[in-house]
């Protein structure tokens, strides 16, 4: 150990010696609320990284995803936080770098490898300053059961009434429940549903910029169509649905009982390991043949630095590392379902991964409607979406309330929509 | 219940000479030695926080991090604020509702199981641990137990109502607006009829057979000594009984209702108490940003409200109980 700790000592004076180019040697700790993913970190992404940049040993420390953002606040304002920190996407993040937390990271070279939709949820709202390197997004979809498919004949629909038609089929045949989505738990509902299929009618990027630019309305035909579908899709959910959570749903799916299941390409790695038939993938039906498709391709995971870190050299590095190809690849590949935002060619292996991401070339990509600025407010509109898209499946809200009841709710508060 | 405070007696004690009461503060000072770690225990976890707390939600947070006075500036926000208001109302509502049904049901099951656990019926102290079991589980367990039971896809309650020709009586009841509340309370009330039967079992306990016998001699059957002998006896435990149920309602309802409905009471806020309310805004749900100072100016309305009730039951119930000397 004394041993070590000189050797340590020698290296560091050594670097400083050498003129601090390689002054790193340094131990970061990454702040993370993936737990799940530490295997990953361990033993594929942080090798990689240690192996082409000696001197920097890396340490991956999630907390509980529940205890995620009380944990890092306090350890934060206690200055005892890593060197690195996972970002949530938007809000929670932004107040991170008002708080002077997270650096201003805009000079990083690396960021260039990204699209602008994919840095705008790291970003301040004029776009003038960056505090997070994108790291992945999952991508909105159906995943379906491909024997039950062949067994009945039917092929992936390409336009709503295609789908609905599909439903007819399995929901007349009675062995698999046509779509695995319950609204107990309210959120599947929003995300799984709404925000999924809704791109398609609020054209993508052009809806949900129109929403915060105060130019379009939550009441406008655009956004109260999606609910329309919704309230057609409750006579194919599974009996009883009211209560269903979304862990029933993700049972029922991977036991082979339902046909469909309204998705998030997160599941991927999951459904792999439970499922026993092949699944196959389609993006939200468009409305008539040969319509642009929109996905939702939902910046979901970011990281950043400490602004307290005591190697900047070395974060800096590492966030360049991460927003390299390389890793665009190793992180794609090891999480299947969590897509890379990179500009980067990456190959991907699992190919319910490779189906999803292939979305990407063929429709325009959005993220959901609610998540930046217009959440920002009390009542909150992401919160609001959940409860009403929930209410439109229990038939407690006709579409155009659930549409009206967004719209008062960011109108008590978002001035652009106040005129 | 061993302290006597009829009215003449409280009225004695009160004329007692000034001389008595002096040289007992003047020895009394192990008093304090005595309940002093009590109260250095107590002001550190529970009245410094509910200052704090009552401190936190006179100020407002900035988006830097800082705080400025915005006196009750909070409390009108929750109390006028139409988004707020709707809110806070439907919690309390809720609330009121949940603590309704403690009463009309828990409780009376509570007194029940405890008169028939006092009869020292054979493997009473079986059934008298058995029903307390549920009250040690995590609500968690509990809340996904239930969940299973009542679960459209897995669980047995359809089935067991189609063993009895009732399949049609099964609805999703967790997941309808107009059941999902009522669904709640009775899981709780399954989980915690333990108390108020323990509170009430060693009130009927300590009753002195003396009594009961004398009773009996005089003609009564067991009907009516429960009601004019025992009833009369165990009010002033009932009355506890009431009043822990009160304050349960606020603080227990939430971990139940956060695990089987989540943080925003599902569905469409039917399940919605104080304590989610709190806990959302408190520390955020999703994507709200959570706001210490408008969580801690919910917090100090549930003080009140708590305190409200319980000054309520103090003056006017509490001391109109007549206690006997037993």
């Amino acid at each position: 150990m004394k041993h070590m700790m000189k050797m340590t000592t020698a290296t560091v004076a050594l670097c400083f010696a050498s003129g601090g180019v390689l002054a790193q040697d340094a131990t970061l700790t990454i702040e993370s609320w993936r737990a799940e993913d530490q295997a990953i970190w361990d033993d594929v992404l942080i090798p990689a990284f240690e192996a082409s940049h000696p001197g920097i040993q890396v340490d991956f420390a999630p907390t509980a995803p529940t205890e995620y953002n009380a944990a890092l606040n306090a350890r934060l304002d206690g200055g005892t936080a890593g060197d690195l920190i996972v970002c949530r996407p938007f809000d929670g993040s932004l107040a991170l770098y008002q708080r002077g937390h997270l650096a201003d990271i805009s000079d990083l070279d690396g960021l260039d490898n990204f699209p602008d939709f994919a840095k705008a949820a790291w970003q301040t709202d004029d776009a003038s300053a960056s505090f997070c390197v994108p790291m992945a997004s999952v991508i909105h979809g159906f995943i379906y059961n491909a024997d039950a498919f062949a067994e009945l004949g039917i092929e992936e629909p390409g336009t709503v009434e295609e789908f609905f038609a599909v439903l007819d089929t399995i929901q007349q045949d009675g062995t698999y429940t046509p779509l695995a989505i319950g609204s107990a738990d309210q959120w599947e509902a929003a995300t799984m549903a709404y925000t999924n299929i809704g791109p398609t009618y609020w054209n993508g990027e052009e809806g949900r910029q129109a929403l915060i630019d105060g130019s379009a309305k939550f009441t406008d035909p655009q956004y109260v169509r999606p609910f329309e579908v919704m309230e057609r899709w409750a006579d194919y959910m599974g009996r009883a649905f009211q209560a269903q959570g979304y862990t029933d749903s993700q049972n029922l799916f991977t036991l082979g009982r339902a046909a469909i299941y309204p998705t998030g390409s997160w599941e991927i790695g999951g459904f792999n390991d439970q499922a026993f038939f092949e699944m196959g993938a389609f993006p939200p039906p468009v409305e008539a043949e040969g319509d642009t498709c929109y996905i939702s391709d939902h910046t979901d995971i970011g990281i950043g630095m400490n602004t307290a870190t005591d190697n900047p050299e070395a974060a800096r590095a590492f966030l360049e590392w991460i927003a390299s190809a390389e890793f665009a690849q190793l992180y794609t590949n090891a999480l299947p379902g969590f897509f890379s935002l990179s500009n980067a060619q990456f190959e991907v292996e699992d190919p319910l991964a490779q189906e999803m991401i292939s979305w990407r070339e063929e429709c325009e990509s959005t993220i959901r409607v609610a998540h930046q600025i217009l959440s920002r407010g009390e009542p909150n509109t992401w919160n609001n979406m959940w409860t009403v898209s929930a209410n439109v499946f229990n038939d407690a809200a006709t579409p155009a309330e659930a549409a009206a009841a967004l719209q008062q709710g960011l109108e008590a508060w978002y001035e652009p929509q106040q005129n | 219940m061993s302290e006597a405070t009829t009215e003449q007696e409280k009225t004695a004690r009160e004329a007692k000479p000034p001389k008595r009461r002096k040289r007992r503060v003047g020895g009394g000072w192990h008093i304090f030695v005595f309940i002093a770690p009590a109260v250095l225990i107590y002001t550190i976890f529970s009245i410094y926080p509910l200052v704090e707390s009552l401190r936190l939600s006179l100020f407002d947070g900035l988006d830097d991090g800082s705080a400025v006075w915005n006196g009750l500036g909070n409390y009108v926000t929750l109390l006028f604020n139409p988004t707020w208001a709707t809110q806070f109302w439907n919690a309390l509502w809720n609330n009121l509702i949940l603590f309704f049904i403690h009463m009309v049901v828990q409780n009376p099951i509570g007194l029940l199981l405890a008169a028939l656990l006092s009869l020292a019926p054979r493997f009473g102290s079986t059934y008298r641990t058995l029903i307390f079991i549920p009250t040690l589980l995590s609500v968690v367990v509990v809340g996904f137990i239930w969940e299973l039971i009542l679960s459209p896809l897995w669980g047995v309650s359809e089935t067991l109502l189609g063993a009895v020709g009732l399949a049609w009586l099964y609805q999703p009841w967790l997941g309808l607006e107009s059941t999902a509340l009522t669904t709640v309370s009775l899981i709780s009330v399954w989980q915690y009829v333990g108390i108020p039967m323990m509170l009430i079992y060693a009130a009927l306990l300590s009753i002195p057979d003396e009594l009961i016998d004398a009773a009996r001699v005089d003609g009564l059957n067991g009907w009516w000594i429960f009601w004019k002998v025992k009833l009369p006896l165990i009010l002033p435990t009932l009355g506890i009984v009431a009043i822990l149920t009160y304050i349960g309602n606020f603080t227990a309802s939430f971990d139940l209702i956060y695990s089987i409905q989540g943080a925003l009471g599902a569905p469409n806020y039917s399940t919605d108490v104080m304590g989610t309310l709190l806990f959302r805004t408190f520390f955020g749900q999703q994507l709200q940003i959570g706001d210490i100072h408008m969580g801690a100016t919910i917090a100090s309305m549930m003080f009140f409200i708590i305190l409200i009730g319980v000054t309520i039951y103090l003056v006017l119930v509490q001391r109109r109980l007549q206690r006997y000397e037993m």
